[in-house]
């Protein structure tokens, strides 16, 4: 039993003594179907234990910075849904926040109640998909994933019906959203939410309790809390860790200093922890959710004053971050005073959460690495931009 | 006990798996290609051009103003004037495009063209089916391609299309009673109120 559950028990890795021989390289990936899209690692490995890691990127590189300083202003908002193509509300919120910063637009109160619905109907699904791509990565072939997409699309239909589209929505505008909720759209909302417990308790029983995911995560991945902060990792990597950091307690934007929710924290900061903490983060998105929905008021969804065209801020900068579902993303954007920006950055959380991989991965086997990039959360849409 | 994790995680797989027989809720996929589930009013894919009444030509909103042009985010919208000018639905004369083209192969139906255009011309179209086996010309689609009536726009987006149709009939009345007072106030040649004959290009 106890060799069962100490897993480095199992692997005592590279301390063991062995005979003469030689390490293996292996490139583990771009094709790789558990890089969760185009993402290398090159592997030095001893007998099966990890003991390098280097991870290539970049095959996804699509010059989005350079064309969104290219591009006016409104013409990077359909751009910054391509990034994440998951959550593609949470990155149209990131960038309309620093423009309306850039250019001092302020938003209507319907609208920030808009933006936190969607954007934490985002984050629900997106942490109900990486539960799903993580138990698949580690065996569960199907089963979970197939049911978090299915709840995936009961929210994506919502999406369609208010945006147009299921994923690149292209909603948010300078200044609110491009357009109101059609009729009966809060009450379909409204039902997807309230079903929802039922599906997250589904959903845990499927496997949260299991001694073969329990095996197989806990004391993998150990990302300590000094690392994580040194590192700059954010997001539910980081209170995995044990590190109480939430922007949307942190910086409160929007209109999160209204809602009563909590922030759970990790203890160990392996892949069990992270595991974990996305289903209780689902838990406290859909406390903020029912408030948000029965709270939502009457208004203009527009600022009046905001220009949709020739948007042309006066020179200066502005940095706009949120609390995505995968970490903080940010937007920084210098403004010369024309028609596009002078400079356009994004602070991606998929691409510096990964930096420590080679960190949590050694010691660990090949079987283990898998594991610890799908606990991390990337798309590659964004770690490439 | 060892393994009563798995055995719940069983049951649960096990419930679905039987509910799917019974529980309507449950069938959440159709079999496409013979059953299709109906587009969502907000739905869009590509760009396309509306026109009034019957003659694609003569009733065709866009006055050429490029504006969609300038602000396609890929710069898929081509436009060149035409020379001429034709009457729009108030009878005033406008410029209309002698080329207007959408590479759709580069459009990333973000409707950004659509949410500019001040003359309700350019709505964004429903049809996903835009597969072609040719690279160069199929997916480039020219004016006469784009052109479709306003019956179809009110078919797929009723709710936005009745609101442009309301806000286009007062502005035509007020039009109209503006040149009926004009006419017969200093007793000057009348001017027609509607579109007569158009242009064609």
């Amino acid at each position: 039993m106890n060799g069962l559950t100490d897993k480095t028990a199992l692997n005592p890795g590279a301390a063991r003594v062995t005979l003469d021989h030689d390490l293996l390289e292996v490139a583990m990936g771009p094709h790789h179907p558990s890089t969760h899209g185009v993402f290398r690692m090159n592997l030095v490995l001893d007998g099966e234990t990890v003991v390098r890691l280097k991870p290539v990127f970049g095959y996804l590189h699509r010059n989005h910075e350079k064309i969104g300083e290219s591009n006016n202003y409104l013409g990077s908002i359909p751009y910054t849904d391509r990034l994440d193509y998951i959550c593609s509300m949470t990155n149209n919120w990131a960038y309309v926040l620093s423009v309306e910063k850039l250019a001092g637009i302020s938003v209507p109160e319907r609208a920030e109640y808009i933006r936190v619905i969607v954007a934490e109907l985002t984050r629900l699904f997106n942490h109900t998909c990486q539960v799903g791509f993580l138990l698949q990565d580690m065996g569960a072939l199907g089963t979970p994933l197939m049911y978090a997409f299915r709840e995936r699309e009961k929210i994506l239909d919502l999406f369609e019906s208010l945006s147009g589209a299921r994923m690149m929505h292209n909603y948010m505008r300078f200044g609110g959203c491009r357009c109101d909720f059609p009729a009966g759209w809060v009450e379909r909302a409204r039902s997807v939410v309230a079903h929802y417990p039922t599906f997250l308790d589904q959903f845990e029983a499927l496997l949260s309790g299991n001694e073969i995911l329990k095996v197989r995560t806990q004391k993998v991945g150990v990302l300590p809390a000094a690392l994580a902060i040194n590192a700059g990792i954010t997001g539910p990597m980081l209170r995995a860790s044990g590190v109480n950091y939430d922007i949307r307690k942190v910086d409160k934007y929007g209109v999160y200093d209204r809602f009563d929710f909590s922030v759970p924290m990790g203890e160990h900061g392996d892949v069990y922890d992270r595991y974990m903490m996305r289903i209780l983060e689902m838990r406290e998105t859909l406390k903020i959710l029912n408030q948000a929905i029965s709270t939502l008021p009457e208004g203009p969804i527009l600022d009046p004053k905001a220009k949709l065209r020739n948007l042309r801020p006066k020179a200066g900068e502005a940095y706009g971050r949120i609390e995505a579902p995968k970490g903080e993303l940010g937007f920084y954007l210098i403004s010369d005073g024309g028609p596009n920006p002078y400079r356009y950055r994004i602070r991606p959380p998929s691409l510096i959460n990964l930096t420590i991989l080679e960190d949590m991965c050694l010691g660990h086997t090949v079987a283990d690495v898998v594991v610890i990039l799908g606990s991390v959360d990337i798309v590659l849409g964004e770690v490439d931009r | 006990m060892l393994g009563s994790g798995i055995i719940r995680g069983m049951i649960e797989t096990g419930r679905n798996f039987v509910g799917s027989y019974f529980v309507k809720d449950r069938l959440t996929t159709v079999q496409y290609p013979e059953e299709k589930l109906a587009p969502q009013e907000n739905a869009r894919t590509i760009p396309f051009l509306v026109y009034d009444g019957d003659d694609a030509a003569a009733g065709l909103r866009c006055t050429a103003c490029t504006i969609c042009e300038q602000e396609c985010p890929p710069k898929c919208i081509y436009i060149i004037k035409d020379k001429a000018k034709k009457p729009d639905f108030v009878g005033k004369m406008q410029l209309f495009p002698a080329v207007f083209d959408i590479d759709i192969s580069v459009c990333m139906s973000c409707g950004i063209c659509a949410e500019v255009c001040p003359f309700e011309s350019i709505k964004m179209d429903q049809v996903f089916t835009l597969s072609s086996d040719t690279r160069f010309g199929s997916l480039l689609l020219h004016k006469e391609q784009l052109a479709k009536s306003n019956d179809y726009f009110r078919k797929i987006h009723p709710t936005d299309a009745t609101a442009i149709d309301a806000e286009r009939a007062e502005t035509k009345s007020k039009a109209e009673a503006k040149a009926r007072a004009a006419a017969a106030a200093p007793a000057a040649p009348a001017v027609p109120a509607a579109p007569t004959k158009a242009v064609t290009p």
